[in-house]
C-alpha cells in the first residue's frame, strides 16, 4: 500500500510512500479520500518522506486533500518533503496554499 | 549541432510505462555525468510528457508512444515523445498553467513542469493525427564527464 493511514481526535495522518506518479496516485487519491471520509478529520498531517518520485500527479492529490478539508473546516499539514517532490510543489505554487 | 549518440524507444500508452520512460530516459543521460537535481528534473519532465500521452492522446484506447533521446556535444540533451492519438486543438490554452481536459486526478500542470524544468519545450500538434512534445536541457560540464 503506497499509503498509510492512522488517526484519532480527528487528526489524520498519512504516511505516502513509492512513487507518486499517474500511475500510483489513483491508489493514493482513493485511500486518501476513503480515510477522510470516515474519521472526518479537522487535520491532515501528511508525511511524504517516502517518496520517491512525485509529478504533477502528486499536485492534484494534495490539491483534492486541501480542498476537501477545507469543506471540513480543517487544515493539511505536509511533513518531510523530499527535495524532487519540493521542487515540482513550488513549480506549481503549492508552496503558496500549503506549508511544508 | 551534430548528435554524438541517440537512442529510441517504443512502448504502449499503459501507465506502467511512465516509470519506464522516465528510466530509460535518466539512464540514457548518465552518459553526460548529470547532478542528482539534473537526473530528477529530466525524469519529471518525461513523466508528464508520457503522462500526456496515456491520459489525453489515448484517453479510451491503447495506443503507441515513441521517446527518441538524442546527446549533443554542447552537453545537452534532447528528448522527444511523440504519439499518434487525438492532438491538441488548441496547444497555447493547454500550456496555461491549472488548465486540463481531464478529470480531477489531473492537476492542469504538466506543461509548467516540463517548462520549468527544461530549457526548451516545444509541442507540436495536429487534431486527430496526434501530438510531438520536443524538449531540451543542458547539462552543466563536471569535472569527469564521460562522453
Amino acid at each position: 500500500m503506497a499509503v498509510k493511514c492512522t488517526g484519532e481526535d480527528r487528526v489524520l495522518t498519512a504516511q505516502v510512500s513509492g512513487e507518486v506518479d499517474h500511475h500510483g496516485a489513483r491508489e493514493i487519491m482513493g485511500e486518501l479520500e476513503r480515510n477522510i471520509e470516515t474519521s472526518l478529520p479537522r487535520v491532515l498531517e501528511l508525511d511524504l518522506g517516502g517518496v520517491t518520485f512525485m509529478d504533477s500527479s502528486g499536485i492534484a492529490v494534495l490539491l483534492r486533500a486541501y480542498r476537501r478539508l477545507g469543506a471540513l473546516g480543517g487544515e493539511v499539514r505536509v511533513h518531510n518533503v523530499p527535495p524532487q517532490a519540493a521542487r515540482v510543489l513550488r513549480a506549481a505554487g503549492l508552496d503558496k496554499l500549503i506549508r511544508f | 549541432m551534430k548528435a554524438i549518440n541517440e537512442a529510441a524507444v517504443t512502448f504502449l500508452s499503459r501507465s506502467s510505462n511512465e516509470g519506464f520512460a522516465r528510466t530509460t530516459a535518466a539512464c540514457f543521460a548518465a552518459q553526460l555525468d548529470p547532478t542528482l537535481d539534473e537526473v530528477n528534473d529530466i525524469k519529471t519532465a518525461v513523466s508528464e510528457a508520457v503522462t500526456n500521452c496515456i491520459v489525453h492522446a489515448y484517453p479510451d484506447t491503447l495506443g503507441r508512444i515513441s521517446m527518441k533521446l538524442r546527446l549533443f556535444e554542447d552537453n545537452s540533451l534532447e528528448i522527444v515523445v511523440k504519439d499518434w492519438g487525438v492532438g491538441i486543438a488548441d496547444v497555447e490554452q493547454a500550456r496555461t498553467p491549472l488548465f486540463t481536459t481531464g478529470s480531477e486526478e489531473r492537476s492542469g500542470m504538466g506543461f509548467t513542469i516540463m517548462e520549468s524544468f527544461m530549457d526548451t519545450l516545444k509541442v507540436r500538434s495536429v487534431p486527430e493525427r496526434g501530438t510531438t512534445v520536443t524538449m531540451r536541457r543542458r547539462i552543466s560540464r563536471r569535472l569527469g564527464g564521460r562522453v
